[in-house]
């Protein structure tokens, strides 16, 4: 009964302060989560891809849309012709390559962890909803996330933004709606399963109201499979985003969204490979780097789940 | 079929409109069009006569050729399960002993590095492995074609099955079948490459637990040589999980193929989708979308029905 205990553990962390209790959750989750290096190397990265988001406008050398019209697809700084003005190139309309990769981040960041709290939220509340408003919700929604699981999630997506039309926002909606249904029938089931629990009775017989019982006796100890969802959530949310902005149903040009940026580059195959290469390897790097730090907290959190 | 019909008919653009053109033309045959298209309509009766035309096998009529929807789906779809076939064999024949011999050298330098290249692979943004690919073993080393399903100047023949790998075959055309496997080469792998990680994950995941069943250690101790333990007791039974995720994997296909299609010119259903929003062709869209969504639960229904095949412990009462 580990995984419990530890959601609740840091939950209570965060509402009280916990005293110098041998271990503390946080430590314990941190060793456990050392084990894995992997996890660790993954974690890494992603700080640093974090980083690049956040600071994007000291770090980048020039704005991501800045043209200089002296140096249209200037090869990298490896390069023969190339020169360390532009470390990474410039793309065809003479934009930085290196100032829109690293703004790149910023975007990608922001629909990950976009799709991720707005599907979460909504993930719980119909969960919840489904365990806690009767039967015909529950079989309503459930009917609904069945639906949505049915139709293969790009293709969902694209018809959602051909409904929307294509954008940012509309790119986040899209993603948020193809993710949810694991949420709530993650939620759902770890739910029911608390539900008939001893402690769940204890504190009905107590005279905890529906909606206590709900989100502070239930949920928090329905969190540990929830937060690792949510944490490779994250990088399939990029995956997708990009796959619509490569189609170019994604973030509209100039955005210097990595997808997008992919689609721009596609007719210089031949001549300026590194346009191609670049972006595609900084969604591969952050997704890689996200997936393994969610399986290393996978492990952390519940070795229950644990893949041999 | 509801979600379809009503984020259909939110989709922006009027399709008579983009069916007249720029040039305009007199209202009283606009009226005629939307007469036709049954625009004029209600929007509940329109669904309603959505519903009974579904009922009926009827799909719609695609608004840019004027085809039965399910006309040009039954066309290109042999294209799309062409290539989603390929990509299975190439992920199943590969990811099973990948995963096989990971789990017979658990912790080893192979296994660490076949994991961390599942994680890789799953992790792929397909698009971007499908264009480089075609940068490097297509453009620069020139080993295969990089777009279509033959070179349609050399060859030439009646579609008979509507898979050219068959048809080039059946035509007897010299070189036609080899053109038609060198084509299919890359989109195949760029397809397969997510499904061949989760397969060796899988795989490997599931023989570990396998090898530490009870009949496998007392295969061990009856003496039987290791590749035999491995490979036939403990393979056999760890199959089973792997076979449905191969199963399951067909969701994921069809999201996949609506990429590597639109980056190989590959003529199926996924490029067809994403051609038909550029058409505003919303028949064609909503059709596709609901014949995909169709093929992907029949699918996974036969899956679960197998299941009791391969595993008589779990039959359906």
């Amino acid at each position: 009964m580990a995984e419990p205990q530890t959601a609740t553990a840091a939950v209570l962390a965060e509402a009280e302060p916990v005293g110098p209790a041998p271990p503390s959750p946080a430590h314990a989750f941190w060793e456990a989560f050392k084990e894995n290096r992997g996890a660790v190397m993954g974690l890494a990265v992603v700080a640093l891809v974090v980083l690049l988001a956040i600071f994007a406008d000291v770090i980048a050398p020039y704005s991501p849309n800045e043209q200089f019209r002296d140096a249209v697809r200037a090869a990298p700084a490896w390069a023969d012709s190339g020169s360390m003005r532009f470390v990474l190139g410039t793309d065809s309309l003479g934009r930085d390559m290196l100032s829109r990769l690293i703004h790149g981040a910023r975007i990608s960041l922001f629909i990950g962890l976009s799709v991720m709290g707005v599907s979460f939220v909504i993930g719980v509340l119909l969960g919840l909803a489904c365990v806690s408003l009767g039967n015909a919700v529950d079989v309503a929604i459930t009917r609904v996330m069945d639906l949505i699981m049915a139709v293969p999630s790009l293709v969902l997506a694209i018809l959602v933004v051909a409904v929307l039309g294509p954008s940012l926002t509309n790119t986040i909606v899209a993603v948020t709606i193809v993710y949810l249904p694991r949420y709530v029938r993650l939620l759902r089931a770890a739910a029911l399963a608390e539900l008939r629990k001893d402690y769940v009775t204890a504190a009905r017989v107590a005279g905890v109201g529906p909606l206590r019982l709900m989100f502070s006796t239930v949920l928090p100890n329905c969190l540990a499979p929830l937060i690792v969802q949510a944490a490779l959530g994250v990088s399939d949310a990029i995956l997708e985003a990009a796959a619509l902005g490569f189609l170019g149903l994604g973030a509209q040009p100039p955005s210097a969204e990595w997808g997008t940026m992919l689609a721009d580059a596609r007719e210089f195959i031949r001549s300026d490979p590194w346009l191609v290469t670049l972006p595609g390897l900084a969604i591969l790097v952050t997704v890689v780097s996200i997936n393994l730090a969610g399986d290393g907290l996978r492990d952390a959190l519940d070795p229950k789940m644990r893949r041999s | 079929m509801f979600v379809t019909f009503v984020a259909i008919r939110l989709v922006p653009g009027d399709p008579v409109e983009v069916r007249v053109g720029e040039r305009g033309i007199s209202p009283e045959r606009l009226a005629q069009f939307r007469h036709e298209l049954g625009l004029d309509q209600p929007v509940w009766k329109q669904f309603l006569d959505y519903v009974w035309q579904l009922l009926h096998g009827d799909f719609g009529t695609s608004l840019a050729t004027n085809q039965k929807v399910l006309t040009e789906f039954a066309a290109l779809f042999p294209a799309t399960i062409e290539l989603s076939l390929a990509a299975m064999l190439f992920a199943a024949l590969i990811g099973l002993p990948a995963g096989t011999i990971a789990a017979a050298r658990r912790g080893s330098f192979y296994d660490q590095t076949l994991m961390g290249l599942s994680v890789t692979g799953y992790s792929m943004p397909i698009f971007w492995w499908g264009l480089l690919l075609i940068m490097f073993v297509g453009e620069r080393w020139g080993f295969t074609p990089v777009s279509g399903r033959i070179d349609l100047i050399k060859y030439y023949f009646e579609p008979v099955t509507g898979f050219m790998t068959i048809d080039a075959w059946l035509s007897g055309q010299k070189g036609a079948l080899k053109d038609a496997l060198h084509h299919l080469v890359l989109p195949a792998i760029v397809l397969g490459t997510i499904p061949l990680a989760v397969i060796a994950r899988m795989t490997r995941s599931s023989m570990l637990e396998v090898l530490g069943e009870d009949y496998v250690r007392t295969a061990r101790a009856k003496g039987l040589p290791s590749w035999r333990v491995v490979g036939l007791h403990s393979l056999r039974n760890a199959l089973i999980p792997v076979v449905t995720i191969i199963g399951l994997q067909v969701g994921t296909l069809m999201a996949g193929a609506v990429l590597t299609e639109t980056i190989f010119s590959w003529p199926g259903v996924g490029k067809w989708l994403i051609e038909s929003i550029a058409r505003r062709d919303y028949p064609a869209l909503q059709g596709g979308v609901m014949l995909i969504s169709t093929t992907v639960i029949l699918v996974n229904l036969v899956v679960d029905l197998t299941y009791g095949l391969i595993n008589p412990r779990i039959r359906h009462g």
